[in-house]
């Protein structure tokens, strides 16, 4: 996978300002500040429970920063009718579909609610965003019937409708195997070069990481260790980031013999 | 507590400002209240039906040993009009119905369904809670319309079956139609109407406020089904003191 060269055609701009976050008296976000550059690809890596989903839950506006504030393309997150002036969408590390509704109903939510278009024409978009992540003919099942990994690029599809702005994803290559991972990293990559749009990339996946980037902030308790492109960050001489970065299993310890 | 009565206000108030988007969730309020129907029609018939059966029979033999059976009708029919149906109607949707909100829109909370639709720029109050307020406040006074006819009738079957009351059916519909005016209908139909979008809200409220996994969702449909219970019993009082205090 190649990092793409940015596209400034449709991304937004991204400035997380200070941003704390607690809960229970717990902080998860110690001031963060970040800012993503239009059309980039970037990528927030970390130890689990290091507060990469909850950054990235403020930068999408699911929930509210004690302290600081998120701006998309200079506009605060929180604002009343943010969402109407840029188009931001989310792939969740569950997919989050409906499940009471079919794949087709699912994708096309975005559309039919909005009544952005005909119903003949949502079927047919429908049907172009499905193709394009490989789930041509599953319109009518249901998600209960998807595998993870279809689900994931159910949701792919279905941020795709909303032709967004930003889009976010949380793990998109958890629960899957290693060719789909790098089909799911390709299919970010190619949203990227085809639309320029802004991509946020949640992941502790090394490969998917240094592959997809253009830059990379490394999380760790709550504040940003790194910040910087794949080969810088593989060039750390930090020791957590080395060890992230490098552990493997022990080699000298092997599975007992089993006669 | 001050402060669930607080979020649930908000939600009302929110809801209330969504209703001209009503016509365009029509499908989903059609579906809600196809759920409402089939799932408690039966339920409501056989509850109404042996409510109206016990009322005669406690009330019938005494008015019998007075020689005043011939006011069972009416006893039975104000009963069923006023207090009975929309309060064992409204108890009945808030187990069958509210619990199956709370249990729908908090798995969706927990399942971060809600969230996607925030993202993609949904209010939730719009897609979830105001086809189900609607058709709940629509379904509840139906449904109370039913169980007084039901409800009537199962009084008019003891009545007429139970050697101890010995009344003729049509003695006993006569004097129910006597007592019974239009306005005290009325007053069942607005107590349950009035039932209906409390116990919509109280359903929808729990749901959205869910947290955790399946023991959240678990612990939000007991609440859900005791609070609107519990609402209904001190509405009801405070309805019934405010429609006497209109009746002078």
């Amino acid at each position: 996978m190649t990092p793409p060269a940015s596209n400034p055609s449709q991304g937004v701009t991204v400035d997380v300002v200070g941003v704390r976050k607690s809960f229970r008296g717990v902080e998860v976000l110690r001031g963060i500040d970040l800012h993503v550059k239009r059309g980039e690809v970037f990528v927030l890596m970390g130890p689990s429970g290091s507060g990469k989903t909850v950054l990235l839950r403020q930068i999408m506006g699911l929930d509210r920063p004690d302290a600081g504030e998120v701006r998309v393309e200079g506009v605060p997150v929180h604002d009343e009718g943010a969402r109407d002036r840029v188009r931001m969408a989310m792939v969740f590390q569950s997919a989050a579909l409906l499940n009471s509704l079919t794949v087709a109903e699912n994708v096309g939510l975005y559309l039919s609610e909005h009544r952005r278009q005909p119903a003949d024409v949502i079927a047919r978009i429908v049907r172009e965003k499905l193709d394009l992540v490989g789930l041509q003919g599953t319109e009518d099942k249901m998600p209960s019937e998807l595998s993870g990994g279809m689900k994931k690029r159910v949701a792919i599809a279905r941020a795709l409708v909303m032709e967004p702005q930003l889009i976010v994803y949380d793990e998109p290559t958890s629960e899957l195997d290693p060719l789909r991972s790098v089909t799911i990293g390709r299919e970010i990559l190619a949203l990227n070069h085809r639309l320029g749009v802004t991509s946020v990339v949640v992941t502790h996946d090394r490969d998917l990481a240094c592959g997809v980037a253009n830059r990379i902030a490394f999380m760790a308790e709550g504040q940003v260790r790194f910040l910087g492109t794949p080969t810088e960050l593989r060039a750390s001489s930090d020791p957590l980031i080395r060890e992230f970065l490098t552990i493997d299993f022990d080699e000298n310890r092997r599975p007992l013999e089993i006669s | 507590m001050f402060q669930s009565i607080g979020e649930m206000i908000v939600l009302g108030w929110r809801t209330f400002a969504a209703l001209p988007q009503t016509l365009r969730q029509r499908r989903k309020v059609a579906e809600q209240l196809f759920e409402i129907g089939n799932a408690s029609l039966f339920m409501a018939c056989l509850l109404s039906l042996f409510i109206g059966g016990v009322l005669a029979l406690q009330s019938g033999p005494r008015l019998a040993e007075r020689g005043i059976s011939g006011l069972l009708g009416g006893l039975v029919g104000l009963s069923m009009a006023e207090e009975l149906a929309p309060v064992m109607m409204s108890i009945l949707i808030a187990g069958r119905i509210g619990s199956a909100m709370a249990a729908e829109i908090g798995s969706m909370r927990v399942y971060q369904e809600i969230d996607a639709l925030r993202t993609m720029n949904i209010d939730p109050v719009h897609y979830l809670v105001l086809p189900r307020m609607v058709a709940i406040t629509l379904g509840l006074p139906l449904l109370v319309v039913f169980s007084m006819l039901v409800g009537w009738t199962g009084g008019a079957l003891v009545a007429v079956f139970n050697r101890d009351i010995g009344i003729t059916a049509a003695d006993y519909f006569s004097n129910l139609r006597m007592s019974v005016e239009g306005v005290d209908i009325f007053k069942g139909l607005f107590k349950s109407l009035v039932f209906g979008v409390m116990v919509g809200l109280v359903s929808c409220h729990q749901g959205l406020q869910t947290l955790g996994g399946p023991r959240g969702i678990g612990r939000s449909v007991t609440k859900a089904v005791v609070n609107s219970i519990v609402m209904i019993l001190i509405l009801d009082y405070c309805l019934t003191r405010f429609l006497l205090f209109l009746d002078r």
